[in-house]
Parts: structure tokens; sequence; C-alpha cells
């Protein structure tokens, strides 16, 4: 038990560590490192929560492909990041004050919180003890809530295909392969017989 | 010394407090606005899925899905806006964002 205890010190402190990082680095670079690094704190807690599942899928999608995006856009940008920082003090009292506020309110929920009477038997879909968690979510997902997964599927799609028409662009001078102006040939308008007379060629008719 | 569903919840809240912070700190780089949301739906899906543990409700498990991929399809449109943007204004202050005066 002291151990469990250990671990979700160490990853919850240094997940909320990371997270101050994220916001406080100067250069965005290490804002996406850190950022990495509180998603692979926050996947120890997942499986310390004995969500297994969760935890892999938000390394593979977090750190495999959203920070990856970020450090991307962030190194493709030429834009200088240090100005952004020049004024941050001006910001910092009001964003204390409501941070502080918000944070004092939550804490007191977290507090005072009690699970309702009728909560324990209004549960959808119990937790079953003997297969792995994996088997569990596929055993609800596909069945119960497969709309839900269609719909993300499709939330997925639409992100791809709007990224991809965002921006894709077309440069001018490169040469493109045209499919319909390919299919559309007909002998009629790329061939030409001609007869050539022997010496003469075509030089002195064309 | 036991950890309970509190520990997990004040983690949450202290990462999602985070997040609202680094929205207002740095309200000039729209990179790190957007880094700020990742951190507040990283602090919503550990709600989920302590309430999931705790209550032994798989369904929380499957919300916390649904959330990360939404939270993944909003990062790259927000990027392929940021670098449209970028390629066409040649700067991604927040202030300079004004072209539709909103």
């Amino acid at each position: 038990m002291i151990v469990a205890a250990l671990f979700f010190y160490l990853f919850a402190g240094l997940c909320v560590a990371a997270a101050f990082m994220v916001i406080a680095a100067r250069n965005p670079v290490h804002s996406v490192l850190y950022l990495i690094l509180a998603f692979v704190n926050a996947a120890g807690l997942f499986v310390m929560l004995g969500a297994e599942f969760l935890a892999m899928i938000l390394i593979v999608v977090y750190v495999g492909a959203v920070a990856v995006l970020f450090l991307f856009v962030v190194m493709m940008l030429d834009v200088d990041f240090a100005e952004f920082k020049q004024g941050v003090l001006q910001y910092l009292p009001i964003g204390m004050v409501i941070g502080c506020i918000f944070l004092a309110e939550l804490l007191l929920v977290v507090g005072a919180w009690a699970i309702g009477p009728g909560i324990p038997h209004a549960i959808a879909s119990p937790i079953p003890t003997t297969i792995p968690n994996t088997e569990a979510i596929g055993l609800v997902l596909y069945t119960k809530y497969v709309y839900f997964f269609e719909a993300a599927g499709m939330i997925l799609l639409v992100a791809m295909v709007g990224a991809i028409v965002l921006t894709l662009q077309h440069r001018v001078r490169v040469k493109r392969q045209s499919i319909v102006e390919q299919v559309s040939r007909t002998p009629a308008t790329s061939m030409e017989i001609r007869q050539v007379r022997s010496g003469q060629g075509l030089g002195g008719s064309a | 010394m036991t950890i309970g569903l509190g520990h997990y919840l004040s983690v949450a809240a202290i990462l999602f407090t985070l997040g609202i912070f680094g929205i207002f700190l740095n309200r000039k780089n729209v990179i790190i606005i957007l880094m700020s949301i990742e951190l507040i739906l990283l602090a919503v899906n550990i709600n989920l899925v302590a309430f999931s543990s705790h209550l032994g409700d798989i369904v929380g498990q499957i919300y916390a899905l649904l959330v990360l991929t939404v939270a993944a399809a909003e990062t790259a449109i927000g990027l392929a806006i940021l670098v449209v943007f970028y390629r066409n204004r040649g700067t991604i202050a927040v202030e300079d964002i004004n072209l539709m005066k909103g």
C-alpha cells in the first residue's frame, strides 16, 4: 500500500510540475517536451487506477501524434517567440487571482463531495473482475456504445479531411498529373498523319 | 496513507487550474494556449477515469476515450488553421489576429 502511495505522489507531483513548466517555459519547444512529460505521468496515474488501455492510448495518441504535431508546427513557423513573453507580468496578477479562486473552489468541492444514495444502483456497466481492462472496454464499446464509437470515427475523419484541405497548397510551377485530361484524349486530338516525301522531311511543309 | 478518489480529483483540479492559468499567462502565444487546452482536457480525463475506477463503472473510460478523440481532432484542426494563418499573414501573435474585427 505504501508503494502505491509513493508511486501516486511521484506521478502526481511530476505531472503537476511538468504542467506548470508547460505554461512557464520560455521556449515553446521546451513547453512541448514538458507536455509530453505531463502526459506520460498522467498515463502512470491511469495505470494506477486500473485503466491500462487508456494509459497506452494516451501515450500513443498524445506522445506519438499530438506532441509531434506540436513540435512540427513550433519548428516550422519562423516566429520570434521571445517577444511573446513580454508583458507577461501585466497578465500575471489577474491570472493569479482567477486561478487561485478557481482552485480554491474546486478543492472545496473535492473536500466535501459525497456519493448520492441512488448512484451505486445506477451503474450502467460494471467493471468485470475476471477479464483484462482492454477486453472489458471492447465488450462495451463495440456493443452498447457502437454509435458513439462510429461518431468518434467520423469526427476523426472530418478532422483529417479538414486539416488536409486547409494546409494543402498548389504550387503553380509544379507539373501535375491531370487524369481527366489524360483519359479524355482521343486519337483525333493527339495524332496527325503526314505523308513525308523522301529527301525533304517535314521542314518545308510544316 | 491510502490513496482515494479525493487525491485524484485534487490532481485533476490542479491541472485544470494550471490550464486556465496558462491561457491567462500566455495570451499572446496561440501555441501555448492550445497546449493549455490540452492540459484542461487531460484534467477532465483524469476525473472521468478516477470516478470510473471508484464507482466500478467502465462507462467513464469510454467517455474518456471519446474526449481523447475530440481533443486530438481539435489539436489537428487548430494547428492547421495556425499554419494557414501564418502562411497568409506572416504572424501568429494573438493581437494581430483581427481580420474579422470581432
